[in-house]
């Protein structure tokens, strides 16, 4: 009897010992390894692929690195292949703090705003590779236009953060055939284009659509009013503290929209209204205008989708304020969402990559794609459809651009902008209260 | 006698209970404790962790959105488990003493929903409910027999009346299943006699039914506010929380605090507040519960 149980006894302590052993390794393996990180520099590659994390709601990056890879890049890819992942827009900080916690940032990679910026989570630990420094030493600096440089350093705080992959404007495309029914003149200011939704409103048209379920499209609306009414630095006043969004001229952006909703110029549904129903309203004459950056040219130049024609179709900026500091010259910018480098992943056969975009990214994209991007031309390209050919005029000669409302928010904030925007538009919370709201949120991120 | 060695012996029962023990500790345990330490601290693994006292707390408390999302947590809870025990507890009484025999295909149609994914389910009434150009069957029922089609998730009200009746459609077949096992227990002689002594109907109901399910009717009430106190995916999936945060609960204002707004610290808190929540409804029921039984 008693050897019987002994054995048993050992056998159990050796389960126990087995246990606890497994149960260490899986605690290594999570924790996470911050100290033994790979010394990147720009000394060696570390990478063995060229690992892409893109956004999983805009491919646009994803399918001309591709292209590039079998084209223009083959050689740099055979080095070092292309590998694409993506991640759902909503996820991307999430996923940016996990990947970086644990040492395991792809090679390039869509991340949040905040976290890319000096003072942000990437920004303040080095981890985002300093784009301008970079590409001075490739020597392919050039490549990138100067309107750019300029709208890519003001949205990441000073930072060269991210590749212009996108360069989109924003302004209001407006359906010509209605605006000629109705005899409407092109408004140049805000009050005009009050005047012109009542007339639509009248004639059963609805005046403006946009993706209202998305929050930020409305957002964009109060703050291109407030850059008009207070001037181009109007959120860099906010950032500084020189001003707050409590303050007169701030709220009055905000019960401007508000009004717009409560007179029903967004048509019925507005707040649960996705971004394609949005585009097919626009798309298919239902709405007359649609507050929307130039990256809505990949919908308008597809014949199937673009049931008005492109001829029908014409892109205006959003009007004066009369009163206001701003002008209708400063058109709204923006370079997509941030994609950022590792710095610890970059060496010599990423920079042959980063070389191999800069020189054939802009050309690539625009002809393949019909996408404007803030890279150079260096190819020229046939074929330019006219809408394309007319934002990448307005590009080219851009001189001053300005951001957009939750620019240099963090991300609380901008979360609450958009999403207590719908509340604001359907009266259940006043311009005061939002404004409160979000001033509150920028007191408490201090 | 050999069990007896095996399981009076302190160290053998340390050894079979130790790898259990271990993964418990470690899965359950020490996540929980680690939480609770974060209480004290703000901040990210990624930017690092900054102490602060009670600062969290205090925060919560002064916080108008951490507010109304406890207002609504109540709410929601409160609301949705008096539904779901009312319905499950009605139809219990249903299959029992009106269909009898012929219950079981009832039975397991009205408990379908419940095995449906719920974030199906959420998506399902978002389509049901939906208003303007892809309109759907309620809306376009209003308008046929005249009235106006009605924005159901532009405000909070709306989209907390399609929470209640999706969450009450796909829960109340499992309470009444649930509710039934127990008023099957009831002995038939108890009922017979109750009958003759004249109770019939309402009466019979309050008087005999009602306190000798009383232990299955209390598990169902725990189980039940236990549930929609966490509840998550289904107003997530149903309307994000919104209109602007008017139906979001704790657990969803946690998730983005400590998800989207990278602060572990303030999420934690968050966690914590719903944790003491869930524990003190519980004990509060049981409290209850144990009064119950000694006066009836």
């Amino acid at each position: 009897m008693s050897t019987a149980f002994v054995g048993r006894r050992k056998r159990a302590i050796v389960t126990v010992i087995a246990g606890m052993g497994a149960a260490t390794l899986l605690l290594s393996a999570c924790a996470s390894d911050s100290g033994s990180g790979s010394e990147g520099g720009g000394g060696t590659d570390t990478a063995t692929a060229f690992s892409l994390l893109t956004p999983a709601e805009n491919s646009i990056v994803r399918d001309e690195l591709g292209v590039l890879a079998g084209d223009q890049c083959v050689a740099e890819d055979e080095t070092l292949p292309l590998e694409s992942e993506t991640v759902a827009q909503a996820d991307v900080n999430q996923k940016i703090t996990l990947l970086a916690s644990q040492d395991a940032l792809p090679v390039m990679f869509v991340a949040g705003t905040a976290q890319v910026k000096p003072d942000g989570d990437l920004g303040k630990n080095d981890l985002a590779l300093d784009y301008e420094a970079t590409l001075k030493e490739l020597g392919v600096w050039d490549n990138i236009l100067p309107a750019a440089v300029s709208t890519v350093k003001a949205a990441y705080g000073g930072n060269m953060a991210s590749l212009p992959f996108q360069y989109n404007l924003e302004g209001i495309w407006y359906n010509k055939q209605i605006f000629a029914d109705n005899d409407v003149e092109v408004p140049e200011t805000y009050d005009e284009l009050l005047d012109a939704y009542e007339v639509f409103d009248k004639a059963g048209v609805t005046p403006i659509t946009e993706p209202g379920s998305q929050g930020w499209p409305i957002t964009r609306l109060i703050g291109n009013y407030i850059f008009r009414s207070v001037g181009p630095d109007a959120m860099e006043k906010i950032k500084s503290g020189d001003a707050k969004l409590t303050d007169p001229e701030y709220v009055e952006a905000a019960q401007a929209i508000a009004d717009l909703g409560t007179a029903g110029y967004f048509g019925e549904g507005i707040t649960s209204r996705d971004t394609d129903t949005a585009y097919a309203q626009f798309l298919s004459g239902e709405a007359a205008t649609m507050y929307m950056g130039s990256w809505l040219l990949a919908n308008l130049n597809n014949e199937e989708e673009n049931k008005i024609g492109e001829e029908n179709v014409g892109f205006m900026p959003f009007p004066n304020v009369e009163g206001g500091a701003g002008d209708s010259s400063q058109w709204p910018a923006n370079a997509g969402a941030a994609t950022a480098v590792s710095s610890k992943a970059y060496g010599p056969k990423v920079g042959d990559w980063l070389t191999c975009i800069a020189e054939n990214y802009g050309s690539s994209v625009l002809a393949n794609q019909g996408v404007v991007s803030g890279f150079k031309v260096n190819e020229d390209v046939a074929d330019v459809k006219p809408l394309t050919a007319e934002i990448q005029t307005i590009v080219t000669d851009a001189s001053e651009t300005v951001l957009w409302f939750e620019a240099l928010f963090d991300a609380k904030t901008t979360s609450d902008a958009q999403t207590n925007v719908s509340l604001l538009i359907t009266g259940q919370m006043t311009a005061d209260d939002y404004m409160n709201q979000l001033q509150s949120d920028l007191d408490q991120a201090q | 006698m050999h069990v007896k060695n095996v399981l009076g012996d302190k160290k053998a029962i340390l050894i079979l209970l130790g790898p259990a023990l271990l993964v418990y500790t470690l899965v359950k345990l020490v996540p929980v404790f680690w939480s609770l330490g974060l209480t004290f601290f703000t901040g990210n693994p990624l930017g690092g962790f900054e102490f602060n006292g009670v600062g969290n707390f205090v925060r919560f408390f002064t916080d108008p959105q951490a507010m109304s999302a406890l207002g609504f947590t109540l709410k929601y809870a409160i609301v949705i488990s008096v539904g779901q025990i009312l319905l499950g507890y009605g139809l219990a009484l249903l299959y029992v003493f009106v269909l009898k025999n012929a219950s079981n295909f009832i039975r397991t149609v009205v408990f379908f929903p419940t095995i449906l994914p719920t974030v199906a389910v959420a998506l399902l009434f978002k389509s049901l409910f939906a208003v303007g150009d892809q309109q759907g069957p309620v809306n376009a029922g209003f308008q046929i027999i005249g009235l106006e089609s009605v924005d159901w998730f532009a405000t909070g009200d709306g989209t907390f009346t399609v929470a209640i009746i999706m969450e009450l459609w796909r829960s109340m077949g499992f309470f009444a299943v649930l509710l039934y096992a127990g008023l099957l227990d009831i002995p038939d002689e108890t009922l017979e006699s109750a009958r003759l002594d004249g109770a019939s109907g309402w009466r019979l109901v309050r008087h005999i039914v009602i306190p000798l399910s009383l232990p299955v009717l209390l598990s169902s009430v725990v189980f039940s506010a236990n549930n929609t106190l966490k509840v998550f995916d289904t107003v997530l999936a149903l309307n994000n929380g919104g209109p602007g945060g008017e139906t979001t609960p704790l657990t969803l204002y946690m998730y983005r605090t400590v998800f989207s707004y990278s602060d572990y610290g303030y999420g934690s808190t968050i966690a914590f507040v719903l944790t003491i929540m869930c524990f003190l409804v519980t004990l509060f029921i049981f409290r209850s519960a144990r009064r119950d039984n000694t006066t009836a």
